[in-house]
């Protein structure tokens, strides 16, 4: 109840601000220009057999919306409040930090998942004129949103350990940046910390989602970091209490 | 709602601590919070709700009891108790800084006091926190808004905050709006409108969901005479059915608007009195302001030499005229005296009465007082 509440003003004020229009406009862009050039390229080296490839190059492409649009989306969250002093509203207010953070958590990933929703349009042009294979395009959908949904969760910690959004934007890109390419080089480390890295990187984990391969592995990998990234907010704000305990 | 088969909550044992909202998960568990949060989660729900509120009755509205906060090393607020009855309009009194602040957020369970209890409307602080939040409305200091909010989007969506149903939520905003005259700006932005009307946005928001207790910080800061004078009359309104306390540093919206007045000061309590009285008690060393249009050191040689005058300090005066606050014994009239000593020396009188208070001789004389009393 209360949740929900919280999540439909949350989705408002992503509405009736700038924000979602801009970043979901500036995502559009970007994503539509990889989306074509990549369909011409194929279209000219490949032939007309776009199940393979085209796909897989395309949501590659497309990873540079949850690690560098999300923070742009997650950094008012916490901040904003914080900032304005509204923040002290909801912590008298007879709602629990939990219906807080889930509401503002899944506002956000709603307006994500709006964004992802809108490129349908690519595979329903191409499937105007070629066949495509519903699997492995729902493999890949499927992987940007649960990459998306574990980029949501840290940002939204991050937005509440500062009262500034530029300072939570750029921190969460940072930490999202450093959890995708934490495997990147394989010369750095032995290859037993190298099979850690590539538990907890998240790049291993979208590659497999990408090549059409929908692995409880995973999955569970990603929803645990939502849980533990959620977890991790509850505790900063949870913070306040602890000040002055003995 | 209690989970099946869950044990009754006298039988919960006092250690689990998992859910208390205070502590989150991982929380430290306070010695304070005796009472477990599983009996925070099933409370509302429980019988235990029921005893509570027919306890209520009989209850003063707000009591807290040996309240302490520290900030680390720092004291916040020290030993704090004092009990407010239902209906009454209490004034917190104390210079910026004071723990005015701190106390409030104990009391709307914004976080938890080092040590001491608290209890509002008979919902203690620690075991129910949820039906404390549900029966204060809150106005912090800063008057937190959402600026890109309408007003009656702003105060609807604090309805639903407060658990009023979301077809009743319109009627609840239109209802405050109308107790806060902010009917015409329904539809305005909350960016858009002046501070007076932000303030009353804040305090509309408040008195949302009609809360028994009322706590409101610094209410009437930053507002010109018109709108403090507005705010107070709504204030006053309140008292009889809901119980206020309202924080300042303003000493006459004090006397104005309250019916008895906490005096804080360096996170001590110093006072706990009704305005009238706390008048009475500061003047026992009574305090007269003189102006006169003589020579400021003649002047000051003259009155000094009047019985029962203790002292006399030079108080700045217009151009001209010199004035003075002379000090004089207790239940010394001398009023008469001090007249006839200016107009024998050939001067003018230009003014003479007592000597307006300000917070800062409050505090000094309620200070000393207590340094009398125990050294």
């Amino acid at each position: 109840m209360n949740m929900l509440t919280i999540f439909t003003k949350e989705l408002r004020s992503y509405f009736s601000s700038l924000i979602a229009y801009v970043v979901i406009a500036m995502f559009l862009v970007v994503a539509g220009y990889s989306f074509y050039t990549y369909l011409v390229m194929f279209l000219t080296f490949v032939g007309a057999d776009l199940k393979v490839g085209l796909w897989q190059y395309t949501f590659h492409y497309l990873r540079f919306a949850p690690l560098t649009l999300i923070p742009l989306l997650t950094m008012r969250l916490f901040a904003e409040e914080k900032k304005m002093g509204t923040i002290e509203l909801l912590f008298t207010a007879p709602v629990r930090d939990l219906d807080i953070i889930l509401g503002k958590y899944c506002a956000c990933l709603l307006v994500y998942s709006l964004m992802l929703a809108l490129t349908l349009l690519y595979p329903a042009l191409i499937g105007l004129y070629f066949s495509v294979a519903p699997g492995p395009l729902f493999a890949c959908y499927l992987g940007l949103f649960l990459l998306g949904a574990a980029c949501i969760a840290c940002g939204t910690f991050v937005s509440s350990l500062t009262e500034n959004q530029i300072v939570a934007s750029i921190v969460t890109v940072a930490v999202l940046l450093t959890l995708w390419n934490l495997d990147w080089n394989e010369g750095v480390a032995g290859s037993q910390v190298i099979a850690v890295l590539h538990q907890i990187s998240l790049s291993e984990h979208f590659l497999n989602f990408i090549k059409g391969v929908i692995d409880t592995d995973s999955v569970v990998y990603y929803l645990s970091l939502v849980f533990f990234f959620l977890f991790l907010t509850r505790c900063s704000l949870a913070a306040r209490t602890w000040q002055g305990l003995k | 709602m209690r989970p099946k088969g869950a044990p009754q909550i006298d039988t919960i044992p006092r250690t689990c601590y998992k859910f208390n909202p205070y502590t989150a998960v991982c929380g430290p568990p306070s010695p304070c919070m005796h009472m477990t949060a599983c009996a925070v989660d099933w409370g509302r729900y429980s019988s235990l709700q029921h005893h509570t509120s027919t306890v209520t009755e009989f209850m003063p509205a707000i009591e807290v009891e040996h309240l302490t906060k520290m900030y680390g090393p720092a004291r916040g607020i020290q030993d704090i108790s004092f009990s407010i009855e239902k209906g009454e309009i209490m004034g917190f009194l104390g210079p910026n800084g004071s723990g005015k602040t701190t106390t409030m957020r104990i009391l709307t369970c914004f976080f938890p006091p080092t040590s001491g209890r608290a209890r509002i409307c008979g919902h203690d602080i620690f075991d129910d926190p949820f039906a404390v939040r549900r029966s204060v409305g809150y106005l912090p200091e800063s008057v937190p808004l959402y600026r890109d909010m309408t007003v009656a989007g702003y105060l609807s969506f604090f309805a639903g905050i407060k658990g009023v149903p979301r077809r009743a939520r319109p009627a609840a905003a239109a209802e405050v709006m109308e107790r806060c005259g902010l009917e015409r700006h329904a539809r305005r932005m909350i960016g858009m409108l002046s501070k007076g009307f932000r303030q009353r946005v804040g305090i509309a928001q408040a008195l949302l969901g009609n809360p028994e207790v009322l706590i409101l910080d610094e209410p009437t800061v930053g507002l010109d005479p018109r709108q403090i004078a507005d705010i107070r009359s709504l204030i006053k309104g309140l008292g009889g059915t809901q119980t206020v306390i309202l924080s300042t540093h303003i000493l006459p919206e004090v006397s104005m608007t309250c019916d008895r007045v906490i005096i804080i000061y360096e996170g001590r309590l110093l006072a706990v009195d009704t305005p009238a009285n706390l008048v009475h008690r500061i003047q026992a060393l009574p305090r007269l302001y003189l102006e006169a249009d003589g020579p400021a050191d003649v002047l000051a040689a003259v009155l000094s030499r009047v019985d029962g005058v203790r002292a006399v300090n030079p108080a700045g005066g217009a151009s001209g005229t010199s004035a003075f606050i002379i000090e004089t014994e207790p239940e010394a009239a001398i009023v008469n005296d001090l007249a006839r000593c200016v107009y024998e020396q050939g001067w003018t009188l230009r003014s003479l009465g007592p000597a307006s208070m300000t917070l800062e001789d409050i505090f000094i004389q309620l200070i000393s007082d207590q340094e009398r009393i125990r050294p």
